[in-house]
């Protein structure tokens, strides 16, 4: 067939290809604002969000939210960088945590008295290399077995060598890496004579530190690199037959996510001045993956707004029970707008919600006083407004354990019904689930937040599998 | 005429099964072969070890980058045997779906660049060469198929286009590497009879316009007498008739192998 001089004919092929490109645009102004954006460069963006960054401290942050920023943005640090390797590199790397943990003890030794008789204390510009150096062979040998290892072997290798870390730094010469008592006394950033002391300046820091490696990576992306390590992840046979080396590649991604890992793990040790085997351990690694799903894989800026919106979630938000309830009971509200319809069936079922609390406060006010001997725990605003509306009884955590049991009974039945049963059974399941929040959950942050990101990341997989600033993908089964 | 790919009684086994027994096989500077032969008769595994998929049990692959220079590549892996000048695409899709039309192009030309990262982040003037390089060498070869992958197609992903045009990317992509011989598997499959006989066009110009030599897999007749210089039939692993492509078809050998014996003869035979 010859070529069409008049361009490309309308066929299915163009239906395909128009259809995938037109984008889901905002209603009104919205949409407008979206375009807009849409047509701003990448670092205009990036500089906007970095600037934004630093003014923020201007609005007076108190000394818990400076803390939370700053560990938010060392956790959003590891996720762009465990970005490389696991949303570019398509390489699941579940040890990770251990090239953060690298970096901390790595820059510890050199900044403290563990080491000799007077102890090393390097300036910063003369310990960075040096770990990052350090921790990208140590990157080299955890990639490895890459070579050989496919999928889900390779994930449950790295965690192994994961794991391995922390037994090492718990056991391993206890005079020097101090065993579980960690090293203390690190050096604070110290440079050229200038000397990081405030957690303020190492809000700058982090935030400065974030935007150039963010920057550096977007430049890699859409490299030669970039485009080796993603050719790799899509196919790495075909990727073999272009030219591509595909265990080399592995590697680098290997190497490049553990100098990142090592950099965040530097600053968090100067910050901390402390350096401990359990801050290395698998509940960090679980937040870092949460944001990094969370925010969209294969996406900087995902990673990073995901890390730093899961992590003033679960360390800012959820510590407090008056604000963690505003979260329970905001992100339960959405859940119901999002998958209860029609209109009319939503209403039904709240208003039988509320109805049915009140009643039944009412009626065990009137059996016994004891029944509604506490308040909701929740406090707050929140919690004077329910007062009336919710049961939470003189021992409220017996009542709570059993209620929790049987509203896992109630949600799973929950679940098997259909129709109109589905409605009905609702109504005490949202009432059932209160009751246990105030009764029980919400005086247990501890736990309690780890549930709420369980059930963030569901609802985000429900509503927007490729994550907040992800874009969709498809998996093709070789 | 001196050969760009010799194949020197290649065989290959797994375990007890001989995919390939004592193949000899040449191809001449920009001639196209074409390979024919019932399923399962050995045909993309010959592509799999020419390639470096597959490390042969014994004999030899020898391939000529520069006229006169033969070198054996087999053992070689697979990225270095591409690198060398022989580029394939494969009878089951294997595009960089999630990656643009043009990136999946681009990313062939990693073994031809040698930027280090560093260069790449810093914009050092060779990585800026490079990259200005290898996109316009994307740009050429995608404009090879006119149209068909022009434009607006370029910053798509490859998972949007038709299935014909996944072919035609895959070709393309293969064309990036800069190769000196290409090895097509099943270009046609899939294709409706516009599309392939399009493609008995495309693979007469590659051969004219990109100086490339040809071994093309093919199932449909209508390609493999409208494209070759010389037909080679496989069955079982072993090479059972070659020549031109009249000559092939009407060889009682291949007869045999695709539609069996006639059954006169079987009774002469008893």
């Amino acid at each position: 067939m010859s070529v069409d001089p008049q361009g490309p004919k309308v066929g299915a092929d163009e239906w395909v290809a128009r259809q995938t490109h037109r984008r889901e645009y905002l209603p009104s102004w919205l949409g407008n604002a979206q375009r807009a954006g849409e047509r701003i460069g990448w670092w205009p963006r990036l500089a906007i969000a970095g600037l934004a960054g630093l003014a923020l401290p201007l609005l007076g942050l108190g000394g818990f939210q400076l803390q939370v920023g700053i560990d938010a943005l060392v956790i959003a640090l590891l996720a762009v960088g465990l970005n490389i390797v696991v949303g570019w590199a398509g390489l699941l790397d579940l040890g990770y945590v251990a090239f953060f943990g690298f970096g901390a003890y790595g820059f510890a030794l050199l900044s403290s008295s563990q080491l000799g008789a007077n102890g090393i204390h390097l300036p910063y510009w003369l310990s960075l290399p040096i770990v990052m150096v350090g921790a990208a062979l140590l990157g080299l040998a955890v990639g490895l077995p890459s070579r050989r290892l496919l999928g889900d072997y390779l994930a449950i290798v790295t965690l192994f060598l994961g794991e391995a870390f922390v037994e090492f730094t718990n056991n391993v010469a206890p005079s020097k890496l101090g065993g579980p008592n960690g090293i203390t006394g690190i050096d604070p950033i110290q440079a050229f004579g200038v000397q990081l002391l405030t957690n303020t300046s190492y809000y700058y820091l982090l935030v400065i530190v974030l935007v150039v490696t963010m920057a550096v990576l977007r430049l890699l992306e859409y490299s030669r690199t970039g485009r080796a390590w993603r050719a790799v992840r899509e196919d790495p046979l075909a990727a073999a037959a272009m030219t591509i080396p595909v265990n080399r590649v592995k590697l680098s991604a290997f190497a490049c996510a553990a100098m990142v890992a090592a950099l965040a793990g530097t600053i968090f040790a100067a910050q901390q001045a402390s350096v401990f085997p359990t801050d290395f351990d698998t509940p960090i690694l679980i937040l870092i993956y949460a944001g990094l799903i969370l925010g969209g894989t294969g996406s900087i800026a995902g990673a990073a707004t995901g890390a730093l919106v899961v992590m003033v979630i679960y360390d800012g938000l959820l510590r407090s029970p008056a604000e963690a309830s505003v979260l329970f009971y905001g992100l339960g509200l959405l859940t119901l707008l999002a998958k209860v319809r029609p209109w009319r069936r939503l209403g039904l079922v709240l208003a039988a919600t509320v109805v049915l609390g009140y009643a039944a406060h009412a009626i065990a006010a009137a059996i016994s006083s004891s029944a509604v001997a506490t308040g909701p725990q929740s406090g707050g605003w929140l919690g004077d407004g329910l007062r009336d509306w919710i049961i939470v009884p003189a021992n409220p955590q017996t009542a709570g354990n059993v209620g929790f049991v049987v509203l896992v009974c109630l949600a799973i039945t929950l679940a098997q019904v259909k129709g109109r049963w589905r409605t009905i059974l609702l109504v005490p399941t949202i009432y059932l689930a209160a009751f246990v929040w105030e009764t029980r959950l919400v005086v247990e942050p501890s736990i309690t937040r780890q549930l709420m990101i369980g059930a963030i990341l569901i609802v985000m997989m429900i509503a927007r599998p490729q994550g907040l600033l992800g874009q969709p993908r498809v998996e093709v089964a070789t | 005429m001196s050969a760009v790919l010799e194949l020197d009684r290649l065989s290959l086994s797994f375990g007890g099964l001989r995919a390939l027994s004592e193949l000899d096989l040449q191809v001449g500077e920009r001639e196209v072969v074409s390979v024919i032969g019932p399923n399962g008769a050995g045909k993309t595994t010959v592509f799999n070890v020419i390639t470096g998929v597959y490390e042969p049990s014994a004999g030899d692959v020898r391939f000529a980058a520069q006229p006169g220079s033969a070198e054996s590549i087999a053992g070689r892996p697979p990225h270095a045997v591409a690198r060398l000048g022989i580029a394939r695409t494969f009878q089951t899709l294997r595009l960089f779906m999630n990656m643009s039309v043009l990136e999946n192009v681009m990313a062939a030309t990693y073994g031809g660049t040698r930027a280090m990262p560093w260069e790449s982040v810093l914009r050092l003037p060779r990585a800026r060469r490079e990259e200005r390089e290898a996109r316009a060498l994307a740009e050429d070869v995608l404009s090879f198929f006119g149209q068909r992958l022009a434009g607006y197609r370029w910053d798509q992903p490859a998972y949007s286009l038709s299935y014909a045009n996944r072919r035609r990317l895959e070709i393309a992509r293969a064309l990036a590497t800069k190769p000196k011989l290409l090895l097509l598997d099943e270009p046609a499959a899939g294709m409706n009879p516009a599309e392939t006989h399009e493609i008995t066009e495309l693979i007469g110009r590659l051969c004219d316009e990109r100086e490339v030599a040809i071994l093309v897999i093919e199932h449909d007749m209508h390609v493999v007498s409208g494209c070759s210089d010389r037909v080679v039939a496989l069955d079982h692993g072993v090479k059972i008739a070659e020549g031109t492509f009249d000559a092939v078809a009407n060889h009682p050998a291949v007869v045999e192998a695709y539609m069996g014996r006639h059954p006169e003869d079987l009774a002469g035979a008893e």
